[in-house]
Formats: structure tokens, sequence, C-alpha cells
């Protein structure tokens, strides 16, 4: 009885990455594109699309993690053990990107600007790798101990499906991202970045399309859940509708419903990973019995409904004020005084 | 070295770095509520551009801060696996309410508050001030309370689960609420008061000297040193609250505090010394019963000393004894000067006393230092135990964690935190040279072909 607030943190933890994946998926598209435009006004012009919501996006990563803590502790406590080297690299890669967009426009000198561009393109590549592996990871499965310990060591984290996850991602924050800046720029720089949409949709169709064959071969487990019930067909569907909408959507300049469509994508993406894992959240490959799942892996009932109550007092106001300040920043990028 | 003693090292590195921020953050941001509260009562302009003057610091403390708070949220799971799946059911809870409660809160408003001047009023921006200070001032609270129930821990009971024991909640509020939560906040939240008050003396005080932006900089020293003064007093009588409640609660620690040793007789106190642990031995001067009649008001009164544990539960008194009493020295110079500061003031000689002033310019180093020993006492004064009397140190650490896993990410975070620290005091040093007016023209104007009309893109 007390098993559906498992569900609920689990479907509550996706929400989070969710708009985790969402927010932060445009920076990290912006990222990618930015060393594309060579012109320092019109760099200026794309770090300042990202510029007011850039670190409340990251928020989401940060309580995406405490709430993770707090539902899943055992969770929290394999995977990041677990997955030490890896998300060693993803803290390097977010705090250079972080400080980038801080440092880059204080100082004139063109190597200081080039410097601290260049980390920021490497930097929102390498998180979107990453964080792409690390989902990756939890598709395929990994070796888990019967403590749910991570056994497998470093480079059984960089395996082949993991990086194609991760490479997927990183097609995927390019296509959100470009769409992104289509709807933040004006002129003659709108024009060509309209040009990069449909080359990062090709880029990652592609990558889905190869994703998606490999996932059907190799992970069984993953696609089970799906094969049994087949009403989620209707998820994978809707996926590939958003993702053709794009195209036409940006044909007739109706952007920000284009914008829709990749957000709509990436929620449905993460959607096929939640039903194909669940219940599990951390699928041991070597040995099933030993998964981390939402129940023996979750924080007594009582810390479970706690903070159900704190979610539902604090994130309707969350969203309250995050939907003001991006109504606020509305419309095409303005540079004035206060700007990177 | 192995897992444990890097992973050790490595937290304390990248907390200790970390806590260079956030109190600059925190009393900046009162600050700055302080001064746009005055602009909008006055409508005076000196007012605005010392709101805006320190919105640009803060920025610059605040983008660090969160730079490397993302590190934090992350290494209990990465570094402490054992401690997060002991801990994780209470533990969590205030991690993650933190997320909701602060951090929110403070980016989204931080947003009007840095890029929003222009675009809404200034009423509602100085809501989006004070909505960023509150935001911080949370973020203190939630963190507090999660080491605070490591300090003294309450709320809980330990049960088998998945044959591991845990600990789990049992009443929130005596989570929230635990015994030493209070007086901890208080005492972290005048620290960063501090921090932020002699921030705004400093910058005040140069610019007073090199006789630059003279007006702006005697606002800012007399409305920083009525914070300082407040601050450093209030800030002894929390210390006093604190040193009785950890007496009560973490006797081991207060003991370690002093070099108090015998298990139970009169304790007295040192201005300073140095503690040798072989020979139980404080070297240096010391005042009998002193502590004693500072916990009950009696200098006869028993004290538990360190040799009422056993050696192996006692912390390193030595390093405990130094730091406290660094961190006291420091809180007792800065009463000094900021009550000589208004003394001054009060004569109407303030800004003749050169000497005063370039000691205030360097005093902006002492509160962070108090900060960062103030928490080294109290988290090495906690040892060997992670959560007091619950779970030792040695056994949080994450299993299957390679020493060299640790030891490269130390090598990649000092680095890092090098770098940054050195770039931090560089571009703060470059903001302040500009100075208040001259700092908004530092970006290059907009070339005329990307700006047209009001301000849109165009090409």
């Amino acid at each position: 009885m007390h098993h559906e607030l498992n569900v609920v943190w689990f479907v509550l933890l996706g929400i989070l990455f969710a708009g985790y994946a969402i927010l932060d998926g445009f920076d990290f598209g912006v990222g990618m594109l930015y060393l594309l435009v060579k012109d320092d006004a019109e760099r200026r012009l794309l770090l300042n699309s990202i510029g007011p919501v850039w670190d409340g996006n990251e928020v989401w990563l940060v309580t995406g993690g405490g709430g993770m803590f707090a539902a899943f502790p055992n969770v929290y406590a394999s995977l990041f053990s677990g997955f030490y080297p890896v998300f060693m690299l993803l803290l390097l890669a977010l705090i250079f990107r972080g400080v980038s967009i801080e440092f880059r426009s204080k100082e004139p000198m063109h190597w200081w600007r080039n410097l601290w561009d260049t980390n920021f393109f490497i930097g929102s590549i390498l998180a979107a790798l990453l964080l792409g592996a690390f989902a990756g990871n939890l598709a395929y499965g990994v070796a888990l101990n019967s403590h749910g310990t991570y056994i497998g060591g470093f480079w059984a984290l960089l395996n082949p499906y993991a990086l194609l996850v991760g490479i997927t991602t990183v097609a995927l924050f390019m296509m959100h991202g470009s769409i992104y800046l289509v709807m933040k720029t004006e002129g003659n720089l709108h024009d060509r970045l309209r040009g990069w949409v449909n080359n990062s949709i090709i880029f990652f169709i592609i990558c889905y399309a190869t994703t998606t064959m490999a996932t059907l071969l190799y992970d069984r487990h993953l696609t089970s859940e799906i094969r049994n019930h087949p009403v989620f067909f209707v998820v994978a569907i809707l996926n590939m509708l958003a993702i053709a909408n794009i195209p036409r959507e940006i044909f007739h300049k109706r952007y920000f419903r284009a914008f829709l469509s990749s957000c709509f994508s990436i929620v449905a993406l993460l959607s096929l990973l939640a039903i194909g894992l669940f219940p599990n959240i951390v699928y041991a490959r070597n040995n099933p019995a030993n998964s981390l799942t939402i129940y023996n892996a979750s924080s007594s009932p009582l810390t479970l409904k706690i903070m159900f109550i704190i979610a539902l007092i604090g994130m309707p106001i969350v969203l309250a004020y995050t939907t003001y300040v991006y109504w606020l920043f509305r419309g095409k990028v303005r540079m004035d005084g206060h700007s990177y | 070295m192995n897992t444990l003693w890097l992973s050790r090292v490595q937290f304390g590195l990248t907390i200790s770095f970390h806590y260079l921020f956030p109190p600059l953050s925190i009393g900046l941001g009162v600050m700055m509520v302080t001064m746009e509260a005055m602009y909008l009562k006055t409508r005076n302009k000196v007012y605005e551009s010392m709101a805006r003057f320190w919105t640009r610091i803060f920025a610059l403390t605040f983008g660090l801060g969160v730079a490397t708070g993302i590190v934090m949220e992350f290494e209990f799971g990465t570094n402490w696996a054992n401690y997060s799946r002991f801990v994780g059911d209470v533990f969590g809870a205030p991690l993650a309410s933190e997320g909701i409660f602060a951090f929110f809160l403070e980016s989204g408003f931080l947003a009007v508050l840095l890029f929003g001047w222009d675009r809404v009023g200034p009423k509602t921006h100085f809501f989006s001030t004070v909505m960023v200070s509150f935001g911080s001032i949370f973020s203190a609270l939630w963190i507090n309370v999660a080491n605070s129930w490591m300090q003294t821990p309450a709320g809980f009971h330990i049960v088998r689960h998945n044959g591991v024991l845990r600990a789990q909640i049992t009443n929130f509020w005596q989570v929230v609420l635990n015994p030493s939560t209070v007086d901890r906040l208080v005492h972290v939240l005048l620290g960063a008061l501090l921090s932020g008050a002699f921030l705004v003396l400093s910058v005040g005080a140069y610019y007073v000297l090199k006789r630059r932006h003279e007006d702006f900089g005697r606002r800012c020293v007399r409305i920083a040193l009525i914070v300082a003064v407040i601050g450093a007093v209030a800030q002894l009588v929390s210390g006093d609250f604190n040193a009785k409640m950890v007496g009560k609660y973490q006797p081991a620690k207060l003991a370690a505090f002093e070099g108090h040793f015998p298990a139970d007789a009169p304790a007295g106190m040192s201005p300073f010394g140095w503690v040798d642990s072989k020979t139980q031995t404080v070297y240096g001067p010391r005042i009998p019963g002193m502590l004693s009649w500072l916990m009950y008001y009696n200098t006869k009164a028993p004290v538990i000393g360190l040799d009422h544990f056993p050696p192996a539960l006692r912390p390193p008194v030595n390093p405990v004894f130094q730091s406290y009493h660094a961190m006291v020295a420091i809180g007792m110079a800065l009463i000094l000067i900021s009550l000589l500061g208004v003394f001054y003031w009060w004569r109407g000689t303030l800004f003749q006393k050169r000497w005063l002033l370039w000691i205030f310019v360097i005093s902006v180093i002492g509160p962070e230092l108090a900060n960062e020993l103030g928490w080294f006492s109290a988290e090495v004064g906690r040892q060997p135990w992670i959560v007091y009397g619950i779970m030792k140190t040695s056994q949080a650490v994450s299993p299957h964690l390679a020493a060299g896993e640790v030891l490269a990410s130390i090598i990649m975070f000092g680095i890092m935190y090098v770098l940054l620290g050195a770039l931090f005091i560089f571009l703060m040093n470059r903001k302040i040279q500009q100075g208040p007016e001259e700092a908004a023209a530092v970006q290059p104007p907009i070339p005329p072909h990307v700006v047209e009309g009001h301000g849109r893109l165009d090409a």
C-alpha cells in the first residue's frame, strides 16, 4: 500500500531529469554550435541567449541529485561511486563550462575570449556526451554485486553502446539548441542557424536509428516491457511524429512549436528509457537479482511521504517563477550593458 | 595513502574552496538588499550605483559558488557511498530541500537581478534582490540542518534494510531542529554577514584611501561598519551559545578546543598555546577555571575531559585547538577594529585615520579565514565520527573505489581550483579597480551593424 510512493518518486525524478535535459539540453546545444559562429558580437548574442537562464537550468541537475539521494539513496550511492571517473569528468566539464560563460566577456583580449570560447564548446560537448553515456549504461545495464555496489570497473563504462547513446545525446542537444537559437535570433545569423537545424536533425535521426537498432539487438531486458505491453509503442510513434514535425514547423517559421516538438522528443526518449527500466533503476546485467529497484533501493515510506509533501509545496512555486523568468526574457536576444 | 584518507583530503579541499564563496554571497546579498532599500527610500542615485556595483561583485562570487557547489551535491555519493546508504533516508531530505527551496529561488531571481535592470521596475528589481538573498539564506539553513544532524543526530532510528543497517527518519521536525541546528545556523549566518560586510568595508576604505569615488567609498564604509560592529559583537554571543551547546552534546570536541585532558576536573583556558597529546600538556599561558566558569559560571565546576574517552574515540587535539583558537582570535580582532571604526566615526575623524583604513582594506581576509577555521574545528572536532556517536568516518567511504581514481580527481580539482582562485582574484581586483561608474562601460560597445532601433539584432 505504501508502494505507490515509490512509483511516484520514480516518476518525479523522471520529471526532474527530463526538466534538466530539456533546459540544460539547449544550453549544451548552444555551446556545441558556438564555435561555428566566428564574429565576436554574434558569439555574444549566442551566449546571452542562454545568459539569464543557464545556471537556473543547472539547478535541475543538482535538485535531481538531491532528490535521488533522498528517495533512492542506494541508487545515489551505487551510481556515483561506481561511475566515479565518468562523474568526475562530468563535473570538470560542467565547472569549466559555467566559468567560461562567466569569464569570457570580462576581458577584451582575443586570446582570452578564444580560450574561454573553446572551453565552453568542449565543456558543452563533453557534458552532453558523458550524460548520454550515463543514460546509455543505465539502459544497457551494469555489473552489480549483491549489495548493489558497482563492480564493473572503469573501461566497462565506456562500452560501445553507452558511447553510442552518448553521441546520440550530443546530436539531440545540438538539434534542440539550434532550434532554440533560431527562435532567439534575427537576420543573417538566424538564417545561417536555420541551416544548422536541418543538419543537426539529419545527424540526430541517423544516431537515433542506430541506437534503436542497437537497443533492439542488445538490450532485450529494456525492450521486453514494450513487447509485453504493446500500448507503449504509442510513445515511440509519437516520438517519431514529433521529430518529423520539427522541419515542418521550421519551414512555416513557427519556431516555438518546433522547439516544443523537440522538448516532446526529449521527454519521449526518457519515457522509453523509464518504461524499459521500470521497476529497476539500475539493472544488474551480470545477475538481474542484484538490480536496484524502486523498492529495494528506496528510502522508508515516511521519508518518501515527507519528500513528496516538500515537492508538492516547493515545485509549483519553482515552476511559477521559472515561467516568469522565461517570460521576462522572452523574444529575440537583446544586448545591453549587463549582458555577458 | 588509502582511499579513505584521499577521500577525506578531497572532501576537505573541495568544501574549503567552495566555502570561500557562499558566505560572501550570503553577506553581500544582505548588503545589496540594504543598499537597494535605501535607494528606493531616498531615490539618491549613489545608492543605486552602490547596488549595481555590488551586484556585479555578487555575480562573480555566486558564479564560483555554483560551479564549485555542484561537486558537493554529488561527492557524498562518489566518495562516501557507505555513508550515503546509511544516512540517505535522513540526510537526503535536507539536501533535496535545499535544491527545491533555495537553489531554484536564488538562480531564478538572479536572472532578474543581473539582467533585469532595464526590464523591470525598481520595486520588482528590489523584490528579486530580496528573493536572491532569501535563497542564499535558505541554502545555509538546509545545509546546516544536514550538517547539524551529523553533529547531534536526532529524530531517527536504526533499522535493518535488505540486511544492512541504516538510519531512518522517525520525526522530521526533530531532524530539522536537532539540538545544534539553531545555534550553528545563527553562527554560520553571522559569519557570512561579516564576510559580506568586511568586503564592502575593505573596498570602500580602499576607494577613500586612493581618493577615488570618495563619496561612494565613504558610504560603503559607514553602512558596512554598522553591520560589522553589530555582527561581530553578536558573533561573540553566538560563539558562547555554541561552546555551551558543544560542551553539552559533544564533550570530546569541547575538550579538544581547549586541550582539556583530565576526565572530570575544573578546566582552564589558554588564549594561545601548543598541545602535546602524548604528555597531555598545553604549552602556553593558561587561565585556570576559565572554561568551567564559561560553561557553568563556576570556576570549580568539573568539565568532561579527553581522558573520559578511549584514545580511539578522541579527535586530533592540536589541529582542533589551533583552528579553534585562531578563529576566536580573528573574531576578537574583528570586534576590536569595527569598534575602533565606530569610535572614530563618532569623533568625526574616521576618514583621517589612514592606518585604520588600511587595516580595513586587508580585514576582508579575517571573516573568510575565520569561517574556514570554524568549520575545520567543527568537522575535525567531530572525528573519528562522521555521524557523532553513530557511524565512524572510516566506515563511510565508498567500497570498491580505487585510491588511484581519487588521487587523479584530487589532482584534477587541485589544478582547477588553483586556476579558478587566481582568476577570481584577478577579476575581482579588475572590477574593484574599474570602480562603480566605469564598470558598466567595460563591455566593448555592441557594433552598430548588430544594433538597430531598440537594440535588436539586424544584419
